[in-house]
């Protein structure tokens, strides 16, 4: 990978752990599993889901994340699954 | 050195937009001041959207109510530590404060008449301690969540200024002791910029990321305070911590006490229901430290489960699976994914898990920073102001009780703005002069933290010190585990000192922001240390095995000794003491005696 797409994609990666921060601290444990998971290694697809995710307010993503709701967008669902087996 | 300082010029700039921020910023905004409000994550991620319980008011919608009574159950809650004149300010000024919230739109819970629905809540009562009392308004159990946004909108609709993103990294004094502003790191670019102001607001919340078991957000890692101490000013009453008895072991996730309402049994590696010993009535139910002391005792004592025999079990799986599942929403969800058990099956391990700050950079009722001086134990500090769980009002004294966290933060977060208006507008004056060395602190730090070789590692000395301060100064704490505590804690802050990222990227570096954070978390942590040790009493949530609970001291509490604040300063790492105001404003001193509920 040419160094300009590297940073490219470190910035928008730690874009996104920055954007796992939360409010709630069960939010904080289950993200910081899923980077210590995918590392550097988050896909561009995947990438745009989770942008998708954090956008969300803290206590209703925590229900999508845990499983008590469940989301009409199939790729929101099924990010939030992977989430939730992530252990 | 090649960074250069942009410097931008406030009338205000605040630093954290949760609650008391957030406060605070539509106080100066709508005032017509121009107001910088500086903040890690965007402001409705802040921890406040944690808050569920509600907010006290005595708006005495329900039942019969009043600030006094209201005033009685904080002082009775703060064992006697907090200062009675902003305790009655606080109480007197709550329904003022809820209501204004209303009409920014907070969605309260309604009575069928359309009043805000009140809640009883552990301490509240009425006619001075007699029974319990609705004083709590809430928002389903959104409340924290709640009044963020409805700030939020109403700074929005005013014009404050959000830099979303950004962190503070030192407060800028000059020689006189006046607070000018702040250095900041805009995390996007990494750029470094100084925020000159007229008035400086510290409202960036607690800082109990410096246990290993908390229930805090990672956000919590008391950027204020540190930044208060590393410019000189004493910290208050830093011994003081809530802690609550379930947390979820190893991970922190709090486990409601509506659980051991539903019939939760706490036992040990035995199996025993070990809570029949410690309170033969109330059992499981007993209050939050009675429970908390009592699992440490077990676990000290080698009845504690699992291989380390470092944590306790809660029990439900007694229960209807149909109760848990529809009395008990969201605790299958919370013990499948942290403590990895179906809670219908199997107990859930837990700890005493720390959950509040009560002390913090010492403020007066106004929100302004106080610091002994030659003419008082309480001088202000020109410029500077904080609220909040960040701040010492103080309020909470010993021990805090539920719900007057959100009322703290909306009464001081005004309070504050209040104060800075006030101030800027008897006094009008240009901005004074920026110091020449306005900077240096900041700078010297990023530099060494650009240029360390052979350093610590940030991951591996935050777990160090979270260890250190979850071991030595728990919730019981224990006079040789407190003195070896001093020294080992002063050995992670020489690591601390010398903390190496391998990333050296400017833009949107995490490892950096993470390792100036553990820089403002290492000073609450000393002080913590520092102030416990000293401490030879047990007062509120302030709990020593040899300050045990006689006639001639009920609780272990020392009166004659210790009814006074703790001061730690960071410079020569020491201790002074300031006493607690007990005049209140308008009505009698609530007398001393033993707390007892």
């Amino acid at each position: 990978m040419n160094e300009p797409v590297a940073e490219l994609r470190r910035v928008r990666n730690e874009r996104l752990r920055w954007h796992s921060r939360r409010a709630l601290l069960e939010l904080d444990i289950v993200f910081t599993r899923f980077w210590q998971r995918v590392g550097d290694e988050l896909d561009a697809a995947t990438a745009l889901t989770l942008e998708r995710l954090l956008a969300m307010e803290d206590h209703d993503l925590w229900e999508l994340v845990s499983g008590r709701t469940t989301s009409d967008d199939p790729q929101l669902e099924e990010l939030a699954a992977r989430l939730r087996a992530t252990r | 050195m090649s960074v250069n300082v942009t410097v931008r010029k406030f009338d205000a700039v605040i630093v954290g937009a949760g609650g008391a921020g957030l406060r605070a910023a539509i106080q100066l905004s709508e005032a017509g001041l121009k107001t910088a409000v500086l903040t890690k994550v965007f402001p409705t991620r802040s921890h406040t959207v944690a808050a569920q319980g509600g907010v006290a008011a005595s708006l005495g919608n329900s039942e019969e109510d009043h600030w006094h009574w209201h005033m009685y159950d904080t002082v009775k809650g703060s064992d006697w530590l907090g200062d009675q004149d902003a305790i009655e300010f606080m109480c007197r000024k709550a329904n003022e404060c809820v209501i204004e919230l209303e009409h920014y739109g907070m969605p309260f819970d309604r009575t069928d008449n359309g009043r805000i629905y009140q809640r009883p809540f552990g301490g509240h009562m009425s006619n001075f301690g007699e029974k319990p009392v609705r004083r709590s308004c809430a928002a389903a159990d959104r409340t924290g969540h709640a009044m963020l946004h409805a700030m939020y909108q109403r700074n929005v609709k005013v014009n404050t200024q959000f830099f979303v993103e950004w962190m503070a990294l030192d407060l800028i004094r000059d020689a006189e002791g006046e607070v000018l502003g702040v250095t900041a790191m805009e995390m996007e670019t990494g750029e470094i910029f100084a925020f000159h102001a007229k008035a400086t607001i510290f409202a960036t919340g607690g800082s109990g990321r410096i246990y290993y078991s908390s229930t805090n957000a990672f956000i919590n890692t008391g950027d204020g305070v540190g930044m208060a101490a590393r410019a000189g000013i004493p910290l208050e009453d830093m011994e003081f911590w809530q802690f609550h008895p379930t947390g979820v072991a190893g991970a922190g996730v709090l486990i409601t006490e509506g659980v051991r309402g539903e019939g939760g049994i706490l036992r040990n590696g035995q199996g025993e229901r070990f809570m029949e010993r410690y309170a033969p009535n109330a059992k499981d139910l007993a209050s939050r430290d009675v429970v908390s002391r009592a699992m440490v005792t077990e676990i000290n004592e080698g009845r504690g489960c699992g291989p380390n025999k470092d944590f306790v079990l809660l029990d439900i799986t007694h229960l209807p699976p149909e109760t848990i599942m529809k009395r008990l929403p969201g605790i299958h969800e919370i013990a499948v994914q942290f403590a990895g058990v179906d809670a219908l099956k199997e107990p859930i391990p837990v700890v005493p898990t720390c959950h509040y700050q009560m002390g913090g950079i010492p403020t007066n009722y106004h929100g302004q920073v106080v610091v002994p001086g030659k003419t008082s134990q309480n001088e202000v500090m020109p410029g500077f102001y904080a609220a909040g769980e960040c701040a010492c009002a103080s309020v909470h004294g010993a021990n805090r009780l539920g719900t007057n966290s959100l009322l703290d933060l909306l009464v001081f977060g005004k309070s504050a703005g209040e104060t800075a208006v006030e101030t800027l507008k008897r006094t009008p004056k240009a901005h004074k002069e920026l110091p020449a060395d306005a900077f240096d602190r900041t700078l010297a730090r990023l530099d060494r933290l650009n240029h360390q070789k052979g350093g610590a590692n940030v991951h591996e000395t935050r777990l160090a010190m979270q260890r250190s301060m979850q071991k030595h100064a728990g919730v019981f704490r224990f006079n040789d585990l407190l003195k070896e505590g001093v020294q080992k804690i002063l050995e992670v802050q020489q690591d601390v000192q010398r903390t190496e990222i391998q990333d050296k990227s400017k833009v949107f570096n995490t490892a950096r922001i993470e390792a100036l954070e553990l820089d403002n978390l290492i000073e609450v942590a000393v002080a913590t240390m520092v102030s416990a040790e000293a401490r030879k009493e047990s007062r509120g949530a302030h709990v020593r095995d040899d300050a045990p609970d006689t006639p001639e001291r009920p609780n272990g509490r020392d009166d004659a000794n210790w009814l006074k604040h703790s001061l730690w300063y960071k410079d020569g790492n020491r201790l002074d003491y300031k006493s607690v105001a007990l005049r209140p404003l308008s009505v009698d001193t609530i007398a001393l005696k033993t707390r007892a509920y």
